[in-house]
């Protein structure tokens, strides 16, 4: 099998360190950094962002507003304010663009939590599997869009992990840290990627929301590929890969298309190669990609 | 049947034997969402939903958990219930005893909601219904024992509206007055600082939900009296007058009071009733 004790060892040998986890330490600066621009008004009394991700106000100007949240309490009868509209429509068209699982990867707090869960499996050596199909969160998402309909409350936010843990670090987490262990522990023995990559509607949600997005991960220089298999193990839907990075002779487009992808970027960093570099989702012509490793190859050399 | 067919029958029943097992699996956790859901919206009696608040059944499905309530109040009174807190999670309360609402002109916390689960047609706070006082220890209320307090009533910001006095005969001591302080719902906004100012070591005066701090008539009551307003006239035939033979310079009112001996009140700049006094200076809010 694969040999977890080199993971990386190849990328870091090729770029430096730094260059072989830029993205993750940019992700890691990403989440961290929004926590702080929420924490820095109940800490030091410097307002810069009120509220948290489910509806926040920046600088007492900008609205922000959560669209899976709202549309949850939507469907049990509320009519938004403008405020609110008007931030959901920023997050949407956001998301749109960039990738609505970019949410995942670069803003939610739980992600740092199956993160490090999914390092520490990989340095333990866990390989437990579970039965749970990646279609389930698709199938959770609406069970707590239907749950409103039926309760006539938001169900779900009693529960969120997601929002329970940033409104937690922002609010005070009560028992909620419980739930957090409880992930954790679930990602590192049950499943691999559990809760992220197979139970939660919340990324299922973001999911849907940048199927149609510009930016996405690209395998521009697939073949230089020395199949070393490393983009596989760290990223956290591995399914993706594969039609971008192997389907030269099937014709596929190079571009990661599905939108289960989360934009991490964990593959563009662990490989040796360079294979991959974030690009525009039309960036599809082959020869043209050449032309542009070729390129890049160029500025290296 | 081919082989090919038959795997392709094989692989259509694994399909939708995966299926139906993790909607089987999702519906079981959707009915423990469900029933837990009933759980967590039970709420503790001296937990109060800030002012606007929609009733507690939309207030669950409006309010999306944001904070931004609790971050606009400039008073710091609101927190939003942490999981473990008889409280439906992320949802704000606040707790009249340790921080009461002040009663804000502009409501910053309604203007803040996203939602309108805390209701933006509020204006005026005066019209918020947060909760109701009710004076629910009336065996340890120092007022009911003869004393002068009146604290609740002097904190109210209604005054005189949302909370009266009203005067008793003092019993025991067969001389004094009481001074019992009365609260008005159609007044009262649940703000609860007269809870916060109640001397005692526990409130004599509390800040309940509305609903469980109000009865209800049976919606098949008729208040007589009410329905001759109504109708202009009595609905029954009138009593006949009773008439007193009383001599000359005296008469005598049935409904208040009593014998009259014409040219004989007393002439005094002080008003009969002690409360007129004790408002002296107020009344002109």
């Amino acid at each position: 099998m694969f040999d977890m004790t080199t993971l990386g060892d190849d990328a870091i040998a090729a770029k430096g360190w730094f260059e072989s986890h830029k993205y993750l330490i940019l992700r890691r600066l990403s989440q961290l950094g929004i926590l702080a621009l929420f924490l820095t008004g109940p800490w030091f009394g410097i307002w810069i962002v009120k509220g948290n991700l489910a509806s926040s106000l920046t600088l007492d100007i900008l609205p922000l507003t959560d669209p899976y949240v709202l549309l949850q309490a939507m469907l049990s009868g509320v009519v938004p304010e403008t405020a609110a509209i008007i931030g959901v429509v920023i997050v949407l068209a956001f998301y749109f663009l960039v990738g609505g699982r970019v949410y995942c990867s670069w803003v939610c707090p739980v992600n740092m939590v199956t993160d490090l869960a999914a390092w520490l499996r990989r340095k333990l050596g866990i390989r437990t599997t579970s039965q749970i199909s990646r279609s389930t969160r698709f199938w959770m998402l609406v069970l707590t869009l239907i749950l409103p309909l039926v309760v006539g409350g938001i169900v779900w936010e009693l529960v969120n992990p997601v929002s329970m843990m940033f409104r937690g670090i922002v609010f005070g987490m009560g028992a909620a840290w419980v739930m957090i262990v409880g992930i954790f522990l679930f990602d590192l023995l049950v499943a691999k990627d559990g809760w992220c990559g197979h139970i939660c509607p919340v990324g299922a949600f973001y999911s849907l929301l940048g199927s149609k997005s510009l930016l996405k991960v690209n395998a521009s220089q697939r073949q230089a590929c020395n199949d070393c298999m490393e983009c596989y193990v760290v990223c956290p839907e591995p399914q993706v890969i594969k039609p971008a990075l192997m389907g030269e002779k099937k014709g596929l487009s190079p571009v990661i298309l599905s939108s289960d992808c989360t934009n991490c970027g964990r593959c563009i960093d662990i490989c040796a190669k360079d294979v991959f570099s974030y690009g525009g989702r039309h960036a599809t012509k082959i020869d043209e990609c050449k032309r542009e490793g070729e390129i890049n190859r160029g500025v290296r050399v | 049947m081919s082989e090919a067919e038959r795997k392709n029958e094989m692989n259509r029943r694994r399909f939708l034997g995966n299926m139906l097992k993790t909607a089987c699996g999702v519906g079981l956790v959707g009915l423990g969402l469900g029933a837990y859901s009933k759980r967590a919206s039970s709420m503790p009696a001296n937990y109060i939903r800030p002012p606007g608040a929609l009733p507690e059944e939309d207030f669950l499905g409006a309010c999306i958990r944001c904070g931004l309530c609790v971050r606009d109040c400039p008073y710091d009174i609101l927190f939003l219930g942490e999981v473990g807190d008889e409280v439906a999670t992320g949802t704000p309360y606040f707790i009249a005893r340790t921080g009461p609402c002040e009663m804000c002109e502009d409501i910053p916390c309604v203007v803040a909601c996203p939602t309108n689960a805390l209701d933006h047609d509020l204006k005026d706070i005066e019209d918020s219904r947060m909760g109701l006082a009710v004076v629910i220890d009336q065996e340890n209320c120092i007022a009911f024992h003869g004393l002068r307090c009146e604290v609740c009533f002097n904190v109210c910001p209604i005054r005189n509206r949302a909370i009266s006095l009203d005067m008793q005969h003092n019993t025991r001591s067969g001389k004094h007055a009481l001074f019992i302080p009365v609260v008005h719902s159609d007044a009262c906004t649940g703000c609860g600082l007269c809870e916060r100012a109640c001397i005692l070591e526990e409130a004599a005066i509390k800040v309940f939900p509305t609903h469980l701090a109000k009865g209800e008539l049976g919606k098949h009551y008729r208040l007589g009296w009410k329905e001759k307003e109504k109708a202009g006239e009595a609905l029954v035939t009138p009593d006949t007058e009773h008439r007193y033979n009383l001599p000359e310079g005296m008469r005598y009112d049935q409904q208040g009071e009593g014998l009259i001996i014409e040219g004989e009140a007393e002439k005094t700049p002080f008003s009969s009733n002690p409360l007129d006094t004790l408002n002296s200076g107020f009344m002109d809010k």
